[in-house]
Formats: structure tokens, sequence, C-alpha cells
């Protein structure tokens, strides 16, 4: 765990960079946040993942995977990797300050 | 009057629920069960079939059965559910009303939704062993394989069974090793995890025992294309994997009626419910259990047993307008096949991950170590299958829920998950 300034706010995050805490997270720290995972361009498809994502998480408690991510977001899985090419489901969560996606056990 | 209670499904979890309803409810309920076929298959044993350990024609029963003379069997598909109107709609017989309804219908391959999968090579070089046929013809190709590159291949979580491709390889590794070819046999595990496993514990041991055995691990890889022609796993990232022979676990999706019934199921036609109760999230009289259960544990016959106990015990207290009390812990376990006459244990639930030690008490099965006994307990389990888990019988000193004794880890602070 490890503490970061993002957005001039202080947050929390695990060892892999996920937010512990999605109640430190807003908007105004995706720039940000989506330049630490290696996404400089941030264009409005990125911007419909993220809150989707961050939808996804508040309904459901967890974030989808990349499968339910191309079935729900109206986003293919190949444009999907085309925007987020390290992983669209961990890399979108991180931006979206949401722990990251239990995926499946 | 008599509760009528249908259950759809009439696996592991379906035929076990159905058992224990008319043995602890009797009279006072009338049990159906609805399955589209009459084979029920002991999915375990495809494990064994592609290295000539097992035949699927013996691994198959009939599932009418293996139920009590008291439960009805309807052999039919099912159309879809209505949750408001408390009716199953079947598609080769007249419609069902139920008082309490259980959806036991388990997970479906979708090997379609993966770009090539069944495209050219599949059956050829490209095989799955999740089923009776796929295991059989791939027993035929691993008997003629000669040498070159196995690679296997788990799409994307949730699987049935989730250590199944791990055994698999394990296996494969044994079985080119009596033969005399290992040396000329290449074995990748490829998978969309970032390790051999998910738990952490047992990943680290599991990653470890494919590099003892020589198996080359990728991981956080998903699958995007299957190219038989050109023998390559493309994935989505534009890495790609070479085979000669693919051995592929498919997506999976729960039954194709629970997307068909408005509001039942998820995105992947699974069942959301109650994580303890195993009651439905759409309504109070529907239950899910097994394989068709959204839940965040391993879709495993062990988890359909464990959940068959409480499961009942909350039928019985809905009918009788008392509130539930079955309480399942996210039990599960597992027998991982290791190769060479010898498997591993892991015992865990949603809480604790899976630990060394032993079960169900110190003096039981070795945790998470590759021994012979865990080996002959695994063959042994057929029998027990067939005769005590489905009857749905209780077992002396095995309860539902997760045993603590034994494993000595727990008691250390850091070892359970957050």
């Amino acid at each position: 765990m490890s503490t970061v300034t993002i957005a001039a706010a202080n947050v929390e995050l695990d060892n892999e960079g996920f937010f512990i805490d999605p109640t430190q997270w807003n908007e105004h720290m995706v720039p940000e946040l989506a330049r630490r995972a290696g996404i400089d361009e941030l264009t409005d498809r990125h911007w419909t993942v993220v809150r989707f994502m961050r939808e996804q998480y508040l309904n459901t408690g967890s974030g989808p995977t990349v499968r339910v991510l191309g079935k729900t977001s109206g986003i293919p899985i190949k444009e999907l990797y085309e925007l987020f090419p390290h992983g669209p489901a961990k890399t979108a969560a991180k931006i979206a300050g949401i722990p990251k996606p239990r995926g499946c056990i | 009057m008599r509760s009528r209670i249908v259950i759809l499904g009439g696996g592991t979890a379906g035929t076990l629920v159905a058992n224990r309803l008319v043995r602890r409810l009797g009279d006072s309920v009338d049990v159906t069960v609805v399955d589209q076929d009459d084979s029920h298959v002991y999915q375990p044993g495809l494990l064994f079939v592609p290295f000539g350990r097992a035949n699927p024609e013996d691994l198959s029963r009939s599932r009418r059965r293996q139920m009590d003379d008291a439960v009805r069997f309807v052999p039919s598909g099912v159309d879809s559910v209505d949750l408001a109107a408390n009716r199953v709609t079947l598609s080769d017989h007249e419609d069902l009303d139920y008082d309490v309804l259980v959806i036991a219908s388990g997970a479906r391959l979708v090997p379609e939704e993966t770009e090539g999968l069944t495209g050219p090579g599949w059956n050829d070089r490209v095989f799955t062993f999740y089923t009776p046929e796929g295991a059989a013809g791939l027993q035929r190709a691993v008997r003629d394989f000669s040498g070159g590159r196995v690679v296997v291949n788990v799409v994307d979580l949730p699987i049935k069974c989730p250590v199944a491709p791990l055994e698999f390889a394990f296996l494969a590794d044994w079985y080119f090793h009596q033969r005399g070819l290992r040396d000329h046999v290449e074995l990748v595990y490829v998978t969309p995890l970032d390790g051999a496993f998910t738990k952490p514990v047992a990943s680290a041991h599991l990653g470890g025992l494919l590099r003892a055995k020589g198996i080359d691990l990728v991981t956080e890889f998903n699958t995007g294309r299957v190219d038989g022609e050109a023998r390559r796993l493309v994935g989505y990232d534009g890495r790609s994997v070479d085979f000669d022979l693919a051995v592929v676990v498919p997506l999976h999706s729960g039954a194709e009626y629970v997307g068909r019934s408005a509001g039942l199921g998820d995105e992947l036609d699974f069942v959301p419910v109650d994580e303890q109760t195993l009651q439905s999230k759409a309504a109070p009289n529907v239950f899910a259990v097994g394989d068709a259960a959204a839940l965040p544990t391993s879709k495993a016959g062990s988890v359909a047993h464990y959940e068959g106990d409480l499961l009942v015990e909350n039928i019985d207290r809905l009918i009788h307008d008392l509130p539930l009390s079955g309480r399942f812990d996210g039990h599960t376990n597992c027998f991982i096949e290791s190769g060479f006459g010898k498997a591993m244990l892991i015992d865990f639930n949603y809480d604790t991950e899976p630990l060394p030690g032993h079960f169900p008490s110190t003096l039981g099965l070795p945790l998470l170590r590759e021994s012979r006994l865990n080996h002959l307990a695994k063959l042994g389990f057929e029998w027990f299958y067939w005769h005590v888990l489905l009857p749905g019988r209780d077992l002396p000193g095995l309860g539902s829920a997760m045993p603590t004794r034994g494993k000595p880890g727990l008691a250390g602070a850091g070892l359970k998950e957050d």
C-alpha cells in the first residue's frame, strides 16, 4: 500500500496501483491516473469505458472483466485493447479509481 | 397443500438437492427435475480420457436413475422462466407452475464466442477435453502425437473446475514421459491470469510445480482468435503463441433459457444470488445452486455438494414461512492430479485462501502438497460421487463448512485474504 498525490489530493493505492478507497476518487484525477497507466491522450472512448467501469462498480460491487465489458459497454473487445493496450479491465479500473476487478476464482 | 418445487437441471447440484429434499420433506413436497437429456456425465473423469485412463462411455449414467423414486423427472428443454407468474415454459412438455424454483442448469461451453476456435483444425489439432466427444478426440490426437508443441489455453474465467487445465498439463508431462517422448514435446500453459492460479499461496505452489516439470507459463494472455491453419493463438494485445496441438478450455456461459428469462441472469447468463443463502436477487422463491449461480467461488462439484445441504434447509424454511438460516461459506475443495501417480488437494472458502496443512483435520489428506494418498482419494472419489454424493447422504465428520483444524497457517496473522 502507498499514498500518492493525484490532482493535489492524497489517495491510497494497493501494491498493484488500484484504489483502496474508491470514495477518494474524482473525475479531475482521470488525466493524471491515465498518464500513470501509460495513456497520454484520453479520448471520449476512453472516458466512456472509465465511466462505465465506475458505474458498474457502484452498482455491483466489482468492476467487470474484459469479456463482460465487451458484452455490455457497447465497445468491442478489440477496440478496448486498442484503447487500453495493457489490459482494458485492469487499466480502466485503475483510472476509474476502483479496486481490481474480481474476475473469477 | 403440497409445495411444488421445480429444479431446472439434473446434474450434480440438481440431483443431490432433489434427493435431499424428498428425504427431508417427504410427502409435503412435489419435486420435479427437468433436464434436456438423460445422460449424467461424471465430469471429473473427462480429464483422464485423453490419456487413455478412462473412456467416455463409462463416465455416463442415466440422470433419472440417480434420483429417488419420489422425484418426478421431466425430459425437456427449458424455454424460459416467468418470475412474476411463477411458471416455467418448457420446449417439450406443458408448462410447470412452481412454489419454489431451483436453477441448477450449470454452465455451458460457448467455443463459438472465440473467433476461429471452432473453425479449421477444430477437433483435429484444436481440442477441448471438457466434453465427452472432445476428450475422446483428444485421446486419439495425444496417442498419435510424436512430438512438437502442446499448448494448454484457458480463454477466460469463469470455467468449471478451474484446476482442470493445470491438471491436464501435469498429466501430459507424465504421459509423454511414460512414452519416452517428453524430450520431444514442449508444453506451454497459457492463461489470462497473472499466475498459475487465482489464489496467491496456491498460485505460487502450482507455478512452482509447472516450473519443476518444465512446463512454460504464459500469463495475462487473452485469446482473441484461434488460427487452426497457421496453428497459432492470437491474443487481443497482439502477442501470439504457436502450437502443434492446442487444448483449449472455451468460454463458459450459463444456460440459454436464463438469458431469455427477464430479470433472472447476469451478462453471462449466470444467476446472481445471495452469497450465503443462495436466494436469487430477482425473486425470493427462486434459488440457484452449483455452476449456474454467479458466486465468487469455484464452479466445482464440491461447491454444489456443500451448497446442497444448506439450500435444502433454506427451502424447508421458506416453505414454512421462516427466515432463511442456511449460510454458505464458499467452501470448495479440489484434488489436483499432478502426474506420476500423485495429486494435491486444496481447500478454501470465501475468506480463506488454500493453505498448507491437512484435510479435514491434522490426520487427514495433505493440503497443497503432492502425495500418492491424494491421487488414490481422487480415483476413489468416482464411487463416492455416484453412491454417496448424488444420493445426498450425510458424511460422518464432514459438514458443509470449511474445516479449520489441520491448517496451522490459519492461526497466523496476514494469511487471510483481505
